[in-house]
């Protein structure tokens, strides 16, 4: 499982109602079904991811993030969460407000643009390649990178609390300047 | 997919008659009735592997295979149902019901009023959707099948799947609901409208009692069939189908048929006029329009799902301006707002409305894969 991954599955108490947008194939609803029995939706556009949710006998909500969580009541889930998805956003801020809207808490997860790879990268006149960001800029769906800092200024200038924060690179936790040495963030938020 | 040989898809349609009254929404009765059927696959010992599929406007009961002498008359929904297709009645036993008022073989307008000893005609009641799935729970109890692994339908087969998790939560386990609203537009209703004002200003409906005159509103039907068939293609079908393709090569300057869509829709017309009955056709129109679940709760959808028990599969078609996307998504949110289990797609298929008879890789993959979860 992707190091993210496991770190939301931690964070996720037993029995939460969750939902996960972006839910790809539906592999962390199953994860959190399975050890945490946490029942939940999956949020997913892509044809065929929510075929493969539909396999794995996972709910599968096939909407578009980008006009929003209307289906969804306000507070109506214990636990929102967003896997590597907050990049490809285009309307970030105001999918920010609709997962705060509909859940209790907020489980975020993204690559972190400050990694001293990428850094080394634009420094040399190139956008970034690497395991974390691993498309080229021409074929990328990432639209709105962001660095450690940068989402927490976020937070602040949204009024979100940050809970939780992991950082981490190769799957393992960097606590040392964690915005140039780490290539993953995973923030646990609630509004206020 | 093995292709089934020829016999092995021979199907018998069959009657079942109920002699106990039916009580229906509009107060009316009936005395007795007549319900046609199609049943395909093995009902198991523990008779948890039956799914009934329940049909829209102007189908019947024929869902798949073909018949012994009719070889050629395949079901609506042969592409879906059958050995090895996603509904596959080799682990499923699916019964195809046809409803009361309709002119396939059931008690509708054109049987024999048992007071007059004449056909029914205009006295016979304009029935429900909840008045259909009566008398499908009664064909239900007949068969044995106390509950459905799922029942599932499209468009006004759709609205009958709803209506079953409604009428009989414990009766249902899952409902595939598929093309939906879970009631009319205005517009929707507007159509309906049109349709039966085209069959009722018919010289040749007579109020209604035109069986005994040897005459059929065909006029009217055809011009019914038309308008209805415009509201099931998207526009992006019938350009794709169509185009502004001249069927003489060059304007004829007169009022035969230029276009191909023009030829399209007579066609269309007239081979509907020739095997459906009038009477039906406005009841069906009527149904429709009345479906609403929410009216008795204030038009709070969710309040009225609120009874429903089973896990859903609820989709829909983007080019589907008829029922469009907006429609069903007001289904799954009501269904989350009352934590149901729900799975919605949002297929994006071309075809309108109809695109839930055709097949599609996805939508064909998508129920295959939901079937093949429903644990016997």
């Amino acid at each position: 499982m992707r190091a993210d991954l496991a770190a939301i599955v931690n964070w996720v108490p037993q029995g939460a109602r969750v939902l996960d947008l972006g839910c790809g194939d539906g592999s962390l609803l199953r994860s959190l079904w399975q050890e945490r029995e946490a029942p939940g939706y999956g949020v997913e556009i892509d044809d065929d991811n929510v075929i493969a949710c539909v396999s794995n006998d996972v709910n599968v909500l096939q909407v578009d993030l980008e006009s929003g969580l209307s289906l969804f009541a306000d507070g109506s889930f214990d636990c929102v969460i967003l896997s590597e998805t907050l990049q490809t956003i285009h309307r970030t801020e105001f999918l920010m407000r609709e997962m705060l809207r509909v859940g209790r808490e907020v489980i975020v997860s993204f690559p972190n643009f400050g990694h001293w790879s990428a850094r080394v990268q634009v420094a040399l006149g190139r956008m970034p390649v690497s395991p974390s960001l691993p498309y080229e800029w021409y074929e990328t769906p990432n639209v709105h990178h962001c660095t450690v800092a940068d989402f927490e200024d976020l937070c602040r200038r949204m009024g979100v609390r940050v809970r939780e924060r992991l950082v981490m690179h190769e799957g393992k936790p960097v606590a040392f300047l964690p915005n140039l040495l780490g290539s993953v963030a995973v923030y646990r938020c609630a509004g206020d | 997919m093995n292709a089934p040989d020829t016999a092995s898809r021979f199907v018998v349609p069959q009657k079942v008659r109920f002699d106990e009254p039916i009580r229906l929404t509009s107060g009316a009765e009936l005395p007795a009735f007549e319900l046609a059927y199609e049943t395909y696959g093995e009902l198991n010992e523990a008779k948890s592997n039956a799914v009934l599929v329940c049909h829209a406007l102007n189908a019947s009961h024929h869902v798949a295979g073909v018949y012994e002498h009719d070889p050629d008359n395949e079901g609506w929904w042969d592409n879906l149902v059958g050995p090895g297709k996603p509904l596959d009645t080799r682990r499923f036993f699916v019964v195809g019901s046809n409803y009361l008022g309709s002119c396939f073989g059931s008690t509708g307008p054109a049987s024999i009023n048992p007071a007059t000893g004449k056909p029914w005609g205009a006295d016979f009641p304009v029935v429900t959707v909840e008045d259909w799935v009566e008398a499908q729970a009664r064909l239900a109890d007949r068969l044995g099948i106390e509950r459905f692994a799922a029942v599932m339908g499209g468009s006004l087969g759709a609205m009958q799947a709803l209506q079953w998790t409604l009428s009989y939560p414990e009766r249902v386990r899952h409902a595939l609901v598929i093309a939906a609203a879970a009631r009319l537009s205005p517009q929707n209703i507007a159509f309906n409208e049109v349709a039966r004002q085209a069959i009722m200003t018919d010289p040749d409906f007579h109020g209604g009692h035109y069986y005994d005159k040897g005459v059929v509103p065909t006029r009217g039907l055809r011009i019914a069939r038309m308008i209805g068939h415009i509201t099931y293609l998207s526009g992006e079908a019938m350009a794709e189908k169509f185009g502004r393709l001249l069927r003489r090569g060059a304007p004829g300057f007169d009022f035969d048929i230029d276009f191909e869509v023009e030829s399209y829709l007579r066609y269309q017309g007239d081979k509907f006029s020739t095997y459906f009955d009038a009477n039906t056709y406005l009841r069906i129109t009527k149904a429709l329009d009345y479906f609403d679940p929410a009216a008795e709760f204030a038009g709070d959808l969710t309040k009225a799902l609120a009874r429903a028990r089973a896990a859903f599969l609820v989709v829909s078609f983007k080019s589907d301006w008829r029922f469009p996307p907006s429609r069903s998504r007001e289904i799954v949110r009501a269904l989350l707002d009352n934590r149901r289990i729900v799975s919605y797609l949002e297929i994006d298929a071309p075809g309108g409305h109809d695109a839930f008879l055709l097949e599609d890789e996805r939508y064909h993959a998508a129920l295959r894969a939901y079937f093949g979860n429903i644990e016997l």
